[in-house]
């Protein structure tokens, strides 16, 4: 299957019954998808609304009103989704994001990329808040990850977010759906649906009154300490006797693989640390590579985003050296074979 | 001893924070009396604005969603979408739906949906402190149109529910009425409730505009806003009913066979 498919599939059989989205490059197939598979599912509700904006506000919707919901776009699209995500936080309302990110800044081009980094793990729209987000490398992963992002949204009850790009997106693997282990969640007891047998309620994030403003905010901070605490997930790759470590994640860890691989045929120590959650970040991993690794060398389709979070793991207690190709260049891993082995040989390993 | 009166069921033992004389307490009030009378308290869910109506919650003894600003039509489009049977409303001032909530409002609209908008029209942004409203009158003063609205630097009132009122099957029903007088507020009361029955009925979407005196940012005493609304306002923003398709007979004969 086509990963773009491959998400929406995930997204069906982990039990979201709801899709809202607006047409974008390139990750129409998936829209489509839904507009078809939804009819195929009881209570399928699919619209394709008139704005990114709408889109997220009719998620909102469907996620206050007890529904599993997912909305997918791409860069220019996912920054006017931002006050949605802003409220969606502060309403601590589940629903799952896809970002298929292109080439930017503006309208960009629709190549692959990877510059969506910060306005995904920052935050991205106002206020003080995270969401999960989740850089699958492979459609299988893309099946899990999408499967297991409905979970964990609403287990902590915030929206989840899927980075990938349009090369996963397009790219075609066999796929298992089978690999989902369903969690036990809570009960939904905060979904607005009428007060029947129940006192009434409202959900809202407006807060005027700044001390309870202020718990509201610690009361989410205590709730990202305890995501950043259960939910970070990285790989590791020929890491064991690394002198070098590759960072990268999503497309660019693909690439990387191939790089280390080739390199290790020329008989170079290089390994790969490929995050799977960007928020929460593998920082203990990264850490826990400087006691061994004398050089990180960051790996990005932009010019330079995840080495913060790298650098900010490190503390400078390791060297960083950065390659990256922003603007939807996919870098080939000879490239990297050579960026590597130039610093492998500079650095008298 | 007959009751003739008394504070609607659903309206928190709360004080309001509205201005004296703003059409919101009315309108508030009156939506409690409805749901009380149609016995939908545990069936309606309100999604208020961004404005002055923002902590509607606070008073409606019912469930509500708060709204980012202008987004009510889309949240109430999902919600009604996923929840049929309940009676759905979006509050929404000028500001909210006639300016940066246009397109949810438009769109929302001619998908038909099947909720209520409750459009309060008071010609100015209330909350922000009186600023110019895509519904402010020509030569009308606002803290943002100083010498008073002009055409060319400001563009003409809006007329959302004649604009609305253009769309195809979607859009049932759209009365424009006002809260200046007795008559008016039961007109307005009578219009809501048809409104409400119009979705109850999966007819399509249904709204009520309600020209509302805000004396606060008008600069009058709540006297000299019903008769500013009498006189000038009105006669931008006439009363009456817009759009109705209930009457026609397909409709009716749809609505009898449920
Ligand atoms: S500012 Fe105007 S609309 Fe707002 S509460 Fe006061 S009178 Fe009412």
């Amino acid at each position: 299957m086509r990963g773009n498919t491959v998400v929406g599939e995930a997204a069906i059989r982990a039990g979201c019954t709801c899709y809202f989205g607006y047409p974008i490059t390139p990750q129409n197939e998936l829209p489509e998808y839904m507009s078809r598979r939804l009819t195929e599912i009881e209570d399928g509700i699919f619209i394709q609304s008139e704005s990114e904006i709408s889109a997220i506000n009719m998620v909102l919707g469907a996620s206050v009103a007890g529904a599993r919901v997912m909305t997918s776009s791409s860069s220019p699209g996912i920054s006017l989704k931002q006050e949605g995500i802003s409220f969606l936080c502060g309403d601590e309302l589940p629903a799952v994001i896809v970002n298929m990110v292109r080439g930017g800044p503006g309208l960009g081009n629709i190549s692959p990329a990877q510059s969506d980094y910060f306005q995904s793990t920052r935050g991205g729209g106002h206020g003080d808040y995270r969401t999960v987000v989740l850089a699958p490398a492979s459609c299988q992963e893309m099946a899990d990850l999408t499967m297991e992002a409905f979970d964990i949204s609403d287990y902590y009850r915030n929206p989840v977010l899927i980075l990938a790009d349009g090369m996963l997106g397009q790219m075609m693997e066999p796929v298992t759906f089978e690999n989902y282990k369903p969690r036990e969640l809570p009960k939904k007891d905060y979904i607005i649906d009428g007060a029947k047998g129940r006192p009434s309620r409202f959900v809202r994030s407006l807060i005027l009154n700044t001390k309870d403003m202020e718990e509201h905010n610690w009361k989410l901070m205590r709730k990202y300490k305890m995501i950043t605490k259960n939910e970070i997930k990285c790989d590791e790759f020929m890491m064991d006797d690394a002198k070098i470590a590759v960072v990268a994640y999503g497309t660019a860890a693909r690439i990387a693989k191939g790089a280390v691989k080739r390199a290790r045929k020329e008989g170079l120590k290089v390994g790969l640390i490929r995050p799977i959650t960007l928020w929460p970040y593998p920082s203990e991993v990264i850490k826990k590579w400087a006691r061994s690794v004398s050089l990180f060398v960051v790996f990005e389709m932009s010019a330079g985003q995840m080495i913060e979070d790298v650098e900010l793991s490190l503390k400078g207690s390791s060297e960083v050296y950065f390659y990256g190709r922003p603007g939807g260049v996919i870098p080939t891993p000879m490239e990297l074979v050579k960026i590597i082995s130039s610093q492998y040989y500079q650095k008298g390993f | 001893m007959k009751k003739v009166y008394s504070r609607p069921k659903y309206l928190k033992k709360v004080p309001m924070h509205y201005c004296p004389g703003c059409g919101h307490s009315i309108v508030a009030k009156l939506i409690t009396e409805l749901v009380e009378e149609m016995d939908i308290a545990d069936r309606t869910i309100c999604i208020p604005p961004a404005g002055c109506a923002v902590l509607l919650y606070n008073y409606f003894d019912f469930d509500c969603v708060e709204s980012a600003h202008g987004r009510g039509g889309a949240i109430a489009t999902a919600m009604k979408r996923v929840l049929p049977d309940r009676v759905i409303f979006t509050y929404q001032g000028d500001g909210d739906l006639a300016a940066i909530g246009t397109a949810e409002t438009i769109h929302a609209a001619n998908r038909g949906e099947r909720f209520t908008t409750i459009f309060i029209n008071n010609a100015v942004y209330g909350m922000t402190g009186g600023q110019m409203a895509p519904t402010t009158l020509f030569n009308q003063k606002t803290t943002t149109s100083q010498f008073g609205r002009e055409m060319r630097r400001d563009g003409a009132p809006i007329k959302m529910s004649e604009m609305l009122a253009t769309l195809d099957e979607g859009v049932a029903y759209i009365e424009r009425t006002t809260v200046i007088d007795v008559p008016s507020i039961k007109k307005t009361k009578k219009a809501i409730k048809k409104a409400f029955q119009i979705q109850m009925d999966d007819i399509g979407f249904s709204l009520v505009e309600v020209l509302s005196p805000c004396p606060t940012n008008w600069k009058m005493n709540p006297l000299q806003s019903c008769k500013w609304i009498d006189e000038d306002m009105t006669k931008v923003f006439p009363l009456g009913v817009i759009k109705d398709i209930t009457e026609n007979k397909k409709v009716k004969e749809a609505v009898n066979a449920d």
